[in-house]
């Protein structure tokens, strides 16, 4: 058997989409009433969930708080039922602290810390389905739930993913295809195209790593079309419950 | 936005693990007809399309306007026809392509390559995600049964959605399958679905075509002629599970080429046990053909036989005439010494047919107006092959090409249908063709797209090419090459500089200047390889403007080259060395001859006289170094053919001498060559190209070290500079060309160097050169190892750029893998055409008696060397309908016993050289043992012989095939 092709002669990609579009995406905000804030996105087959408390005052040993801003913690989880094979992940494995470390990173970069000093942001979030692009998804899903909880942010963050097949780059990279190559992970402020995080893995010669770049850019920003979308939606709708 | 797209998701049910995948259906893939505008137009994709009124060849059966779809088995075996200019517009549904992928690369190649002809309208049609031809598998239905459902569902949408288009004549889409239950499914869906035979059979004045159709039998039909012959192939599945549990062994086919009923499988994988399986015996060898994937069981070991060292051809005419194979079966098993038996084993199924259309000629079957005829492929390797024509009167004497279709176990000879026609057989075009095509070598005229990559003329050198480079022109640069050179590839310059030292720079083509990475120019030079050179005709790498004019180092023209210089002191030590892009204008163009004119001269004291005997003296230091290290020289003799100039035939034969300048120039670019793959490998630890030579395992010196015992003279091959030592020794006053033999069959003892990539594999020694490192630089505009080579230097240097491709190691180990093959092929290509041009040249020479020496002695045959000629030819002792004299072989000397008379090797005979041409399907070059006389035999006894000439053709500079 041959390897499966990346990309046909006819312009289409294994699962049918084509190289510049999207997975299906799907949101809504406001899932949980008890929490601040909370969303549930899903991106093909992977399904997240992100919640958020804050910002509030600081939990536990009150030393680590931070004179001039806010401190944003987040914790990253996968549920046991998330992939094929069911398994237990422990919270502290390595894989999800590094992962709970970009986010945090991220969100220090977009939200505005600095309006709550000594003040603490929580952002939990959980892949409840796996099927690539987890980082990703978990970003666009905690963008969500922030905004839901009402904290300011300096723009939407959108992340995605993008490979090559050959010369030609993908977006939104399936899972099937990520046998195939390098991945880059964009996450992006699409307003301002300020890059809050980029993530290469496997060598890529730099002379197609603007063509990566760029398809990821083009990909966060259509994403950021549909959150954005989502983010209206759930305004209309609250506005008239309020109205009401 | 995608959003708006429904879609389902498919299951694929793994080993342990659940895997859902989405697959999204599309409502804007079009239809690809080219009337259609309900479709969205088409995006940029291959080929034109299916054309509004369909144009090609009428059919009696559909007379309307149509397109044609044919299925996944069609495909894969119909592919001549549907290659034939006259097949056009035809639906190549996605289902077909996945397909035909899985199953065979060739094939897929061919119609992808077929698809994008934009003359041909053939249009691929991605159902799998169109909206309404994606069909999910149900319950209890095979994948096979789900994919003959999705084309019927394809071809019933295409038939409703062409009515839509408001044309007055509807186009109809006509549903071509082999397989009959499909067949009969379609017509109860109501699709017109014909069987190929039946469709090709109704194009009106195209009755060539039928001849093209490949004959693969419906299951039924192969019970006619009854006896099975072969036993049963086991199924894929079965071996895959035999190979992983170890009762059969993969492994690769390889037929023998002097015995039709021996063949060898080398196992795959690294075990050190059994890696060399012997098969022999028709039904042991179970239909396989050269070069196939192979599953063999091996046999107990009390049945394990030895290589035979019989010749043995496949004359049987026609018939499955099995009895006689049995009797020949029974030569090969004569009583051998048991240290001499190998594994042994039968071929049990196929994993993978490696099938390729064969040339070769016609056997016209002696029936009168028989339709069945058999087919001799040139390559003896490949058995013969059945083939049905109705123009076997016209095929007879011309060179054709037949595909092989298939292999029942009724029938003594695969299967197979006529593809072309090539020409008259003994023509030198025809025959140039067939060898060029045996080979594999790529030797179409270059298109207009690679051609589009060429520089335009009038040419000239710019500011912006001087960016990086040295102005080098004020040196005295030369170039020294055989006489009527046009692709001048290296040059050279020796200057001596003011502390004393000597400056020597080796100045070559700067070719990677004008082939850019990636574009089709540097693709087509990258699949060709290396130039070819045929005795009287070259098949260049890259276009001739570039070959014979902009990348030839021609005299007083201002050239763009790549420089290597080295500072040395008078013992030839390097003491500094640097490489730089530069420009050059060169001062002269030599050839061997005039240099060492020049050299040897008494008055003559110009610059370029002084450098070449600078250069003269430096060089003979490096070879002596060089052979103190243990460097090989060997040597095989060099023939070349003087030409009629009108006619172009052979009219003479010469063996090359080779005067002290050829070696001069060789050491410079031996040296120039080793310091480059030092440079690339120091930069580029993981990426650098390079070329090795492994050392050969112990056993393939026996023949040799038997030899010289026999002439009680001592071979040592424990290293090289052992073997190199004890070969300067093995001299005999009483026979002085004895040193000339024992290094020709030296060189048959040693392995192939080859291309590797430096981040794949650890071993970079070079035996024959005795170097650590070695690669190729010398010859970008013959070889596109040097341009790699190249660029990866410039980079070093900081000349060029790098690319993404430049840096990946799998890619370079693939491309080495290309190259490798395609300079063995090269290779063999020159053979054979040195071995027609001898025949041409004994044709007109008529019979001859020249002396000979005995190369290789074998069970019922030698292997002599004619030293005039550089010919190698085999004696053959017996001969079909004639008393066989009494042989006796004896494998330890190794000498052969003719009734009365003892031949060993390097015995000196005299031979009878003719051209037999009275078999026109293979003229061959007849040798008879004159000297010493074998008692009972006549002179000129008709005994056969087949040529094969091992002499390499006056090819242009023997040296850089190290
Ligand atoms: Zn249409």
């Amino acid at each position: 058997m041959a390897a499966p092709e990346l990309l046909s002669d006819e312009g289409y990609r294994a699962d049918g989409r084509r190289p510049a579009e999207l997975r299906k995406v799907r949101a809504r905000m406001g899932v949980f009433a008890q929490a601040d804030g909370s969303a549930y996105i899903e991106q093909g087959n992977t399904k997240a969930l992100a919640v958020v408390y804050g910002p509030h005052e600081m939990r536990g040993s009150r030393s680590k708080a931070l004179p001039d801003r806010a401190l944003v913690n987040c914790q990253y989880s996968m549920a046991t039922f998330s992939t094929g094979e069911r398994r237990r992940r422990p919270h502290g494995d390595r894989q999800a602290g590094e992962l709970a470390l970009h986010l945090k990173q991220t969100f220090e970069a977009a939200i505005l810390t600095h309006l709550y000093p000594r003040s603490q942001i929580d952002i939990y979030v959980q892949i409840l389905q796996a099927d690539g692009g987890n980082y990703c998804a978990c970003v666009n899903a905690a963008t969500l739930a922030v905004m839901d909880a009402g904290i300011p942010m300096r723009d939407y963050v959108c992340a995605c993913s993008a490979g090559l097949a050959e010369d030609t780059p993908l977006a939104d990279r399936s899972p099937e295809e990520a046998a195939g190559g390098p991945r880059l992970v964009l996450a992006l402020l699409p307003a301002s195209g300020q890059i809050a995080l980029l993530q290469l893995s496997a060598r890529l010669h730099q002379e197609r790593l603007e063509a990566a770049l760029e398809a990821a850019g083009q990909a966060c920003r259509a994403l950021h079309a549909v959150l954005d979308r989502v983010v209206r939606d759930r305004l209309r709708e609250v506005t008239a419950l309020l109205g009401d | 936005m995608l959003t708006s797209r429904m879609f389902l998701k498919r299951t694929r049910a793994g080993a342990v693990v659940k895997v859902v995948r989405e697959h999204y259906l599309r409502d804007d893939i079009p239809c690809g007809a080219a009337a259609c505008r309900l479709c969205p137009p088409r995006p940029a994709g291959p080929g034109l399309g299916l054309q509004a009124q369909p144009s090609g060849a009428a059919s009696s059966l559909c007379p309307g306007p149509h397109y044609l779809l044919p299925d996944t088995n069609l495909l894969l075996h119909q592919i001549d026809i549907l290659e034939d200019p006259v097949i056009k517009n035809v639906i190549v549904l996605q289902t077909v392509l996945q397909e035909v992928r899985n199953r065979s690369a060739p094939v897929y190649k061919r119609i992808r390559d077929v698809i994008a002809n934009p003359e041909k309208h053939f249009y691929s049609f991605t159902n799998e995600h169109h909206r309404e031809t994606y069909i999910q598998q149900e319950q209890g239905e095979t994948s096979n049964d789900r994919n003959d459902r999705a084309i019927r569902v394809a071809v019933k949408w295409y038939n409703e959605h062409l009515k839509e288009i408001e044309d007055e004549e509807k186009i109809q889409v006509i549903f071509l399958t082999n397989d009959r239950t499909n067949k009969e499914k379609a017509l109860e869906e109501g699709i017109t679905a014909y069987t190929c035979e039946e469709y090709i059979k109704s194009l009106i004045a195209n009755p060539d075509l039928v001849d093209r159709l490949a004959c693969v039998s419906d299951e039924g039909k192969e019970i006619e002629s009854g006896k099975i012959i072969f036993p049963e192939h086991i199924p894929l599945s079965k071996l895959q599970q035999g190979i992983k549990s170890g009762i059969y062994l993969q492994g690769t086919y390889r037929a023998s080429r002097d015995n039709y009923l021996e063949a060898t499988v080398w196992v795959h994988g690294d075990a050190e046990e059994n890696k060399e399986i012997i098969i022999q015996g028709l039904k042991h060898l179970n239909r396989a053909v050269h070069e196939d994937i192979v599953a063999v069981e091996l046999l107990a070991k009390d049945e394990w036989v030895a290589p035979s060292s019989v010749v043995l051809q496949d004359e049987g005419q026609n018939e499955d005439d099995i009895a006689n194979e049995e009797e020949k079966e029974n030569i090969l098993k004569t009583s051998v010494n048991k240290d001499m038996l190998r594994p042994t084993g039968k071929v049990v199924g196929i994993i993978k047919r490696n099938w390729r259309p064969f040339c070769g000629m016609l056997s016209k079957s002696q029936i009168k107006e028989a339709r069945r005829h058999l087919f001799t492929p040139a390559d003896r390797r490949i058995p013969r092959i059945r083939i049905e024509t109705r123009q076997a009167d016209t095929l007879e004497g011309q060179r054709i090409i037949v595909a092989i279709d298939g292999w029942p176990r009724n029938s003594r000879y695969p299967n197979g249908h006529f593809v072309k026609n090539l020409g008259t057989a003994g023509d030198k075009e025809t025959e140039t063709e067939v060898l060029l095509l045996e080979h594999d070598v790529p030797h179409q005229p270059f298109s207009q797209g690679v051609l589009s990559f060429l520089p335009k003329m009038p040419w000239s050198i710019t500011e912006q090419d001087m960016k990086y480079r040295e102005d080098l022109r004020n040196l005295c640069v030369c170039s020294v090459d055989p006489p009527g050179c046009t692709d001048i590839d290296d040059a050279l310059h020796c200057r001596e500089l003011e502390n004393g030292n000597i400056e020597v720079g080796v100045h070559i083509a700067d070719v990677s200047h004008f082939i850019r990475p990636g574009n089709a120019l540097d693709e087509e030079s990258a699949k060709r390889g290396t130039t070819v050179y045929l005795c009287e005709k070259r098949i260049d790498m890259v276009p001739e403007l570039l070959s014979s004019n902009l990348c030839s180092l021609r005299s007083n023209v201002d050239r763009l080259a790549f420089s290597c210089i080295w500072e040395m002191n008078h013992k030839a030590e390097i003491l500094k060395t640097r490489f730089t892009k530069s420009i050059i204008n060169s001062k002269a163009s030599l050839t061997y001859a005039e240099a060492q004119m020049r050299i040897d001269s008494a008055t003559m004291n110009d610059d370029i006289t002084t450098s070449l005997r600078r250069l003269n003296k430096l060089a003979k230091i490096l070879k002596k170094k060089r052979i103190d290290n243990g460097a090989l020289t060997l040597s095989s003799p060099e023939v070349r053919f003087h030409m009629d100039s009108e006619t172009h035939d052979p009219i003479d034969l010469q063996t090359k001498e080779l005067k002290e300048t050829n070696s001069m120039v060789e050491e410079f670019m031996l040296l120039a060559n080793v310091s480059v793959a030092q440079k690339i490998y120091d930069e580029f630890p993981e990426f650098a190209l390079l070329r090795k030579h492994p050392a050969p395992p112990p056993s393939n010196y026996d023949i040799l070290v038997k030899a010289a015992k026999s002439k009680n003279l001592e071979v040592k091959t424990d290293s090289a500079k052992a073997l190199a030592e004890s070969l300067d020794k093995a001299e005999s006053p009483a026979f002085p060309y004895l040193n000339t033999l024992l290094r020709i069959l030296t060189t048959r003892c040693m392995m192939q160097a080859v291309y590797f990539c430096s981040g794949m594999d650890n071993d970079f020694h070079h035996y024959g050169l005795a170097s650590p490192i070695y690669t190729h630089f010398t010859s970008p505009i013959r070889r596109y190892a040097d341009i790699i080579v190249h660029r990866l230097l410039a980079v070093a240097v900081g000349a060029d750029s790098t690319y993404p491709e430049l840096t990946d190691k799998h890619k370079l180990a693939d491309m080495c893998k290309n190259l490798n093959y395609r300079h063995k092929m090269a290779q063999y290509a020159q053979r054979a055409s040195v071995a027609f041009h001898t025949q041409l040249f004994f044709k007109s020479k008529g019979v001859v008696n020249e002396d000979a020496y005995i190369l290789f002695v074998r069970k019922n045959a030698v292997v002599v060397l004619i030293p005039k000629y550089g010919l190698e030819g085999t004696v053959f002792f017996e001969e079909k309908g004639k008393p066989t004299p009494k042989l006796d072989y004896n494998n330890e000397v190794p000498s052969l016993t003719v009734e009365d008379t003892t031949l060993h090797v390097f015995d000196k005979v005299k031979v009878n050289i003719m051209l037999d041409a009275s078999n026109i399907q293979h003229q061959k070059i007849r040798m008879v043992l004159v000297e010493p006389k074998i008692l009972g035999s006549d002179v000129p006894a008709n005994l056969p012989t087949e040529i094969s000439s091992k002499n390499e053709p006056e090819k242009k500079k023997k040296k850089l095939q190290k």
